[in-house]
């Protein structure tokens, strides 16, 4: 167990080496959030719109990053360095869990130039209630990135399949979770649809927690969600790489 | 022993791609499997390097089953696959040192070890730029740094200097002589450039269709299955009609041909023979076989690219 500990570290750093040579590329993927943020939240109404916007925001900008991740997979799966790796005497899930829990790292680093970008602009941050909401986040990203490094692993030799799922399944994620606007004004069906979305729950959460509502039913059902997430990403990105060739 | 294969089979739906091959190499050796694209070669290392299991037979490498005992296997060996070990958006050193550590080594102990590497190599002035910065011949240069980070006992190359000129290929086979010469590490390399396999291995292994169909050094390959050709000229129809008959050689034209084992020192004492019989030669010449004559014997095909359908009709 230890040496499945230290494998994964040694995935985990060699992961997050390129992103601390280079931050400017944890800002890439935010490009699109960030002009939601611009474009999209001055036309909400209400006072409170930021605060209700802005934790959906946070959570839309892991989904894009974390979706997309498993495409550095792919390009090392043409290149052969994912070869070279299957070669050493590196535990296959570390070589999962690694990458996958590396997620966390631009996520908190994303989370925060969104915040501070927004505090200027009137967005109240509750300290405590934001750090279990990163908590929460943490686990939905990790399990995200596992699921999209088993859609890499998938897309081998294809990557097309990689770019085609990704991208299909990005937006109905995003708005079925009332990330842009309120779900609850929706039609029954529309909200029933968002009840099997499990971004959902994680965004709820969000934004109970970064209003300091931490003792929230909505709490719990983030935790809930994003643990599964987590769990189920893992088990699958696991037996997914176990299978690597 | 080294490696050692029985009946090693690996069936891709319903292409047989290794079929039953049974494979001994000890320590220290240098061997070449040989063979045109699709042969077999590839997915042989692959098996043994542990990549991929086999469908049916057993292989066994540094002392360990390549299906049971992989962590043991892995630890000993090296691999150099046909594409980047560096990872492109990864800088050379940084992807050395985590290489190392990949393999247990230290932080310290990686970080030595990989500015070793990197010396030995000449690669001080690239290995802190991206690697999709660096030249074919330099990431080259890097991912055979890679696979010798832990110093292993047995290391596989595949197809090693495809994609490089000539200069950056005499330059790897250099590396990878002087290694040897060095630490008598055993070398399986699989290539399809033939003058590599004459002038690297000391055995050579050729493939075909998931088969060994030869297996020894290039020498006494080239001896067995071609030989040299002494080809003698002619000034007249008449004298060539004349030595055909004395040395029992085929004619065409104003040229016979004998082939011999040692074309050498027997083309002297043919001369003597057709001198004593009062003919007069106007030419020769010994022409030594290559390994693709050696393949085409064997087959049928040339492996030469591009060269298969000319064959066949000649």
């Amino acid at each position: 167990m230890t040496s499945l500990v230290a494998d994964t570290r040694v995935v985990f750093s060699r992961e997050l080496r390129p992103v601390i040579r280079d931050p400017f590329s944890v800002i890439f993927s935010m490009i699109q959030p960030l002009f939601f943020l611009a474009l999209f939240a001055p036309l909400l109404p209400g006072e409170a719109s930021l605060q209700w916007f802005v934790p959906g925001i946070i959570v839309m900008s892991c989904l894009f990053g974390s979706s997309m991740t498993g495409s550095n997979l792919l390009y090392e799966i043409q290149t052969g360095s994912h070869e070279r790796m299957l070669v050493t005497p590196l535990r296959r899930p570390a070589l999962l869990i690694g990458r996958a829990l590396k997620e966390i790292v631009p996520m908190i680093a994303q989370a925060a130039v969104i915040v501070v970008v927004c505090i200027p602009f009137g967005f109240d941050l509750h300290l405590p209630g934001a750090v279990l909401g990163l908590l929460i986040l943490a686990g939905f990203c990790v399990g995200l990135g596992a699921l999209s490094y088993t859609l890499a692993l998938a897309s081998k030799n294809k990557e097309w399949l990689f770019w085609t799922v990704q991208q299909t399944l990005l937006f109905p994620l995003l708005l079925l979770a009332g990330v842009l606007l309120p779900i609850e004004n929706g039609p029954g069906w529309l909200r029933a649809l968002s009840h099997f979305n499990p971004m959902t729950y994680v965004v709820n959460a969000e934004r109970a927690l970064f209003s300091g509502d931490v003792f929230a039913r909505s709490t719990v059902e983030g935790l809930v969600a994003a643990a599964g997430m987590a769990a189920l990403g893992l088990f699958i990105g696991v037996r997914a790489m176990k299978r690597s060739d | 022993m080294r490696i050692e294969t029985r009946e090693l089979t690996k069936r891709f739906k319903d292409v047989l791609a290794v079929d039953g091959i049974d494979l001994t190499v000890e320590r220290g050796e240098l061997v070449a499997l040989l063979g045109p694209n699709g042969a077999g070669k590839s997915t042989t290392l692959r098996m043994l390097t542990t990549l991929i299991p086999p469908t049916s037979g057993s292989a066994s490498v540094a002392g360990f089953d390549v299906v049971k005992q992989q962590r043991e296997v892995r630890l000993r060996i090296g691999y150099i696959g046909q594409g980047n070990g560096a990872g492109h958006s990864q800088r050379g050193r940084d992807e050395l040192i985590s290489q190392g550590r990949a393999y247990g080594m230290g932080v310290r102990a990686a970080r030595a070890r990989a500015n070793e590497l990197v010396d030995s190599l000449g690669l001080g002035d690239v290995a802190d730029r991206t690697v999709s910065t660096l030249s074919g011949g330099q990431r080259r240069r890097l991912d055979i740094a890679m696979g010798l980070i832990h110093s292993p006992e047995l290391l596989f190359l595949d197809e090693p200097s495809t994609g490089l000129d000539p200069q950056n290929r005499a330059n790897l086979q250099e590396h990878i002589l002087r290694l040897r010469a060095e630490r008598e590490t055993t070398v399986v390399l699989t290539t399809h450039y033939l003058d590599e396999a004459d002038s690297m291995a000391e055995r050579v292994i050729v493939i075909d269709h998931g088969r060994i169909i030869a297996d020894d050094t290039p020498q006494r390959l080239k001896a067995e299955h071609v030989g040299d050709r002494v080809i003698f000229g002619f000034a007249t129809e008449f004298d060539a009609v004349a030595a055909a008959r004395t040395l029992d050689a085929p004619r065409d034209g104003l040229h016979l041909t004998v082939t011999a084992e040692d074309g050498t020192h027997l083309a002297p004492k043919l001369l003597d023979d057709l001198r004593a019989a009062g003919l007069t030669t106007a030419s020769i010449e010994v022409t030594r076989p290559t390994l693709d004559d050696v393949f085409l014997t064997l087959t049928g095909r040339s492996l030469r690219e591009g060269r298969t359908e000319e064959l066949v009709e000649a």
